[in-house]
């Protein structure tokens, strides 16, 4: 049987939950398709960073637009998604990193953003009183905080519910089509139709784009996060290196989690992710010198999320560049989840009204063909 | 024969076989994998071997025969076979990763390192099923096997009023031991249900043509004589301020309330599931013993290629089933990795027909004692989830707003992201969302397990050898 709907989203993170939400308040009916559960892969499992901090200055505006939703998170989706707003704090570890600090604190103000605030290594003893010794300083922005990115994506998939979308939990959508000007979609024995077509299926995004005409250079990564059991509160910022791949947060129940982007090895279509301590030793090993406090703490989790990082770490956001209907919110490059709220918000705009008042103009598809002639 | 040699830390970063725990299953194991010459290593979490079933054999100050048992002893044997089999054996060593790839982190002395093995053969043996009534988090409230753990180990028993609640051929077992060495137990609630004596009595004639007839029924006895027995308890609950002093009960009709300074609780054992489940190993619900069992082979290999699981962690048998599983997949692999050793041992139907031997009276065992379902899903305010003080209300009202399974629940009550990682809420939690939601366990599901399954400290990982990429970059740099 075909159901008719205002546009179908495929996939169930905090980028189609988020998109979903936003239709359903422009008074949208839309059926979002999850072949888990939302939240099942990256968006429930990050490191739940919410950060404007550090960003590439394309997706900026995305940014600090997401961070206006953080901070009035509760009224949208009537759960306060346990976020927390102590900033987020970059370390850096000897003058050499200050120095490149200072000029992109420069170039960021000169863009006219402000929310990077460059600090001597008081100001960071101050934010970070456990940090080692020997750190000259860093950036910090201040509005920035963490989020629990599992209680967020099933607080913007409830919701969306609530207003009026259909949520199919547990089959994949298969056989996307275009068919007398709809989209249509199968979901086990039903079909769904509509006149609009979301691409928010993460990992699993790319190959959607591909089988409709249009790849994009992306790969499946699966960034490591480990947690440590409850140790005395002693930091409140998120806190992220320069030079190092490493980052760092503790929670309100004294347990703290620690990534930064190591990767383990995926394996997409078993649902699975192989660790390599190898590496979470080496995130361990930068724990244990910068943090000495840190020593003693026991790691009682690991694990990784799957998800889709593209060629230039930078999303793909808007619509297609070959087909009617077709949108693209994907390859957020293991810095999604801040970007969620805005970005389904902005979506909503492209589709209800055909644009958006938030710069998002290098984010599109088109910037991987441009060069290329099409075949 | 080569002598095994009992080493503090793996001599060797590669094995033909690496087996993991050294109870019945795992000694069996070694002893044959090692005899026939493949470079075998066991490690073992323990200050020496047994498991649990023959905990401290080696050390034990227990020494009066008669009071641990003969079943017991009859782990000597095994021990001495291991002793002389050539195996690396290496104890107070947990293993605290196992990947695809066979590679196994493993701590020893606060030290980790990786091990890679062309063939794991898991034993890692049962836990107690989780006992969550109104009040098993007080102290003094332990678990009947905490209880036999320090019997075994340094000989203590109770001697303040102590009861045993609870059911299973375990809790016999212990309330013998602890009385022959002078213990002192008050009275014993057994949760028997009714209406599984007349559930059972299919199985009974594979029951008492089993060894477990004579020996299961002289212990019950041996306990009756000297400890009153109270049978079809139900709406057991323990009580105290900040400390154990009663516990009450429902039996034949009436309400007792007893003070009550230890109590012990035990409703059976179930397959320890952590190591095998963060490996990526399959595992089903198992609706007769009320847990989840690898989906094994003839000769317990898993759905991982390379990894086999023998003893009760394949689902529960006791300790002679454990010797015959862990001989069947020691053969196994021997098989697949030096075929021609294979001439020299037991022939494959012979260690069958030992399995199928040691098998019979379990299923009797299994229905007899199957722990109501009050025992297994709380209600109220009846703690789940010790480690994050999650009640039955709280995870019902999850449910109701709409978390499906035991990982959904996570985002709403963080269970099973404690230091214990679910294994003393885990099974409770999927029945109880599966009643919630009328789907079978199955369907709900479990937690998605992941290493370390034994906390490591963030010292002990930072020292870990280096990759090769690291130490280039450092030679480079």
């Amino acid at each position: 049987m075909t159901r008719l709907a205002d546009a179908i989203i495929v996939g169930g993170g905090i980028h189609g939950c988020s998109t979903a939400l936003h239709m359903c308040l422009a008074g949208m009916k839309p059926v979002l398709i999850e072949k888990d559960y939302a939240g099942r892969h990256a968006s429930g499992v990050n490191a739940g960073g919410v950060r404007q901090l550090a960003r590439h200055v394309a997706e900026i505006p995305l940014s600090i637009r997401s961070m206006e939703i953080w901070a009035r998170i509760e009224q949208l989706v009537d759960d306060d998604c346990s976020f927390e707003s102590h900033g987020q704090v970059l370390v850096a570890e000897n003058a050499a990193e200050l120095e490149n600090c200072r000029a992109r604190v420069a170039e960021l103000n000169a863009l006219g953003f402000t929310h990077e605030e460059l600090i001597d290594a008081a100001e960071l003893r101050r934010l970070v009183p456990a940090v080692a010794e020997t750190c000259p300083g860093g950036v910090v922005s201040r509005r920035d905080g963490a989020a629990n990115p599992a209680q967020t994506t099933t607080a913007f998939r409830r919701k969306a519910a609530a207003l009026g979308a259909t949520v199919r939990e547990g089959i994949a959508a298969s056989n996307v089509r275009q068919h007398d000007g709809l989209w249509q979609v199968d979901v086990g024995a039903d079909t769904y139709a509509a006149p609009v077509l979301v691409n928010a299926a993460g990992a699993w995004a790319g190959r959607i784009a591909a089988s409709l005409g249009e790849p994009v250079p992306v790969e499946t990564v699966a960034p490591m996060l480990m947690i440590t059991s409850r140790v005395q509160h002693f930091i409140d910022p998120v806190v992220i290196l320069r030079g190092r791949k490493l980052s760092f947060k503790q929670f309100a129940n004294g347990t703290v989690l620690i990534g930064g982007g190591h990767l383990a090895v995926p394996d997409q279509d078993r649902n699975e992710t192989m660790l390599d301590w190898r590496s979470l030793a080496v995130s361990a090993r930068t724990v244990f010198e910068l943090f000495p406090v840190m020593r003693a703490a026991m790691i009682t989790r690991a694990w990784a999320g799957i998800e889709a990082r593209t060629r230039d770490d930078l999303p793909v956001l808007g619509p297609s560049a070959r087909h009617k209907g077709l949108y693209h919110q994907f390859g957020f490059s293991m810095h999604g989840f801040q970007l969620g709220p805005a970005a389904g918000a902005v979506m909503t705009e492209l589709i209800v009204n055909g644009g958006t008042q938030t710069r998002i103009g290098d984010l599109g598809i088109d910037r991987f063909h441009s060069s290329q002639p099409q075949r | 024969m080569t002598t095994s040699l009992v080493t503090t830390t793996p001599g060797r970063d590669t094995y033909d076989v690496v087996v993991i725990g050294a109870g019945p299953a795992g000694l069996a194991a070694t002893a044959m994998a090692a005899g026939a010459g493949l470079s075998t290593l066991l490690v073992d979490e323990n200050a020496g071997p047994g498991g649990q079933v023959w905990r401290a054999i080696a050390s034990t100050p227990v020494k009066a025969p008669e009071q641990l048992g003969a079943d017991y002893w009859a782990g000597a044997d095994l021990v001495a076979e291991v002793q002389a089999s050539g195996a690396e054996i290496v104890h107070r060593a947990t293993v605290w990763s196992l990947d695809r790839q066979l590679e196994i982190g493993v701590s020893v002395g606060g030290m980790s390192s990786f091990i890679k093995a062309r063939r794991v053969i898991l034993a890692t043996g049962a836990l107690e099923r989780p006992f969550p009534i109104p009040g098993w988090t007080l102290p003094g409230v332990m678990t009947a096997g905490a209880a036999q753990t320090m019997l075994k180990s340094s000989g203590l028993v109770p001697d303040g009023r102590t009861v045993i609640a609870g059911q299973g051929p375990l809790l016999w077992l212990l309330a013998a031991q602890i009385l022959r060495l002078g213990g002192r137990i008050d009275r014993i609630l057994d949760t028997t249900e009714r209406r599984n004596y007349l559930a059972a009595l299919p199985h009974v004639l594979d029951f008492v043509t089993s060894p477990y007839f004579a020996k299961g029924l002289a212990m019950m006895r041996e306990v009756k004589a000297r400890v009153p027995v109270t049978t079809g308890v139900s709406e057991l609950a323990a009580a105290g301020e900040g400390q154990l002093a009663s516990v009450s009960y429902v039996a034949g009709g009436r309400r007792e309330t007893i003070p009550v300074d230890l109590l012990l609780l035990h409703q059976g054992v179930v397959p320890n599931v952590n190591l095998a489940m963060a490996a990526g190993i399959e595992h089903r619900w198992d609706d007769r013993q009320l847990c989840w069992s690898p989906l094994l082979d003839a000769d317990g290999n898993t759905s991982v290629a390379g990894i086999a699981i023998a003893g009760d962690g394949a689902g529960i048998g006791g300790a002679t089933v454990a010797v015959a599983r862990g001989r069947i997949a020691a053969r196994a692999a021997i098989e697949a990795l030096a075929p021609a050793a294979t001439a020299k041992l037991a022939a494959e139907n012979v260690l069958r027909t030992a399995l199928a031997q040691a098998e019979r009276g379990r299923s009797f065992l299994d229905v007899l004692f199957r722990p109501a379902p009050q025992f297994r899903i709380p209600s109220g305010d009846t703690i789940v989830c010790r480690c994050e003080e999650v009640s039955a209300k709280d995870i019902l009202d999850a449910v109701a707003i709409g978390a499906t399974g035991p990982n959904q629940l996570k985002a709403y009550r963080r269970t099973g992201m404690g230091p214990c990682q679910g294994r003393l809420c885990g099974l409770t939690v999927t029945q109880l969302m599966a009643q919630a939601r009328g789907k079978s366990p199955q369907d709900i599901g479990y937690y998605r397990l992941r290493a370390p399954v034994k906390p490591i400290t963030l010292a002990e990982l930072a020292a870990m050898p280096q990759t090769e990429a690291d130490v280039k970059a450092v030679v480079r740099g």
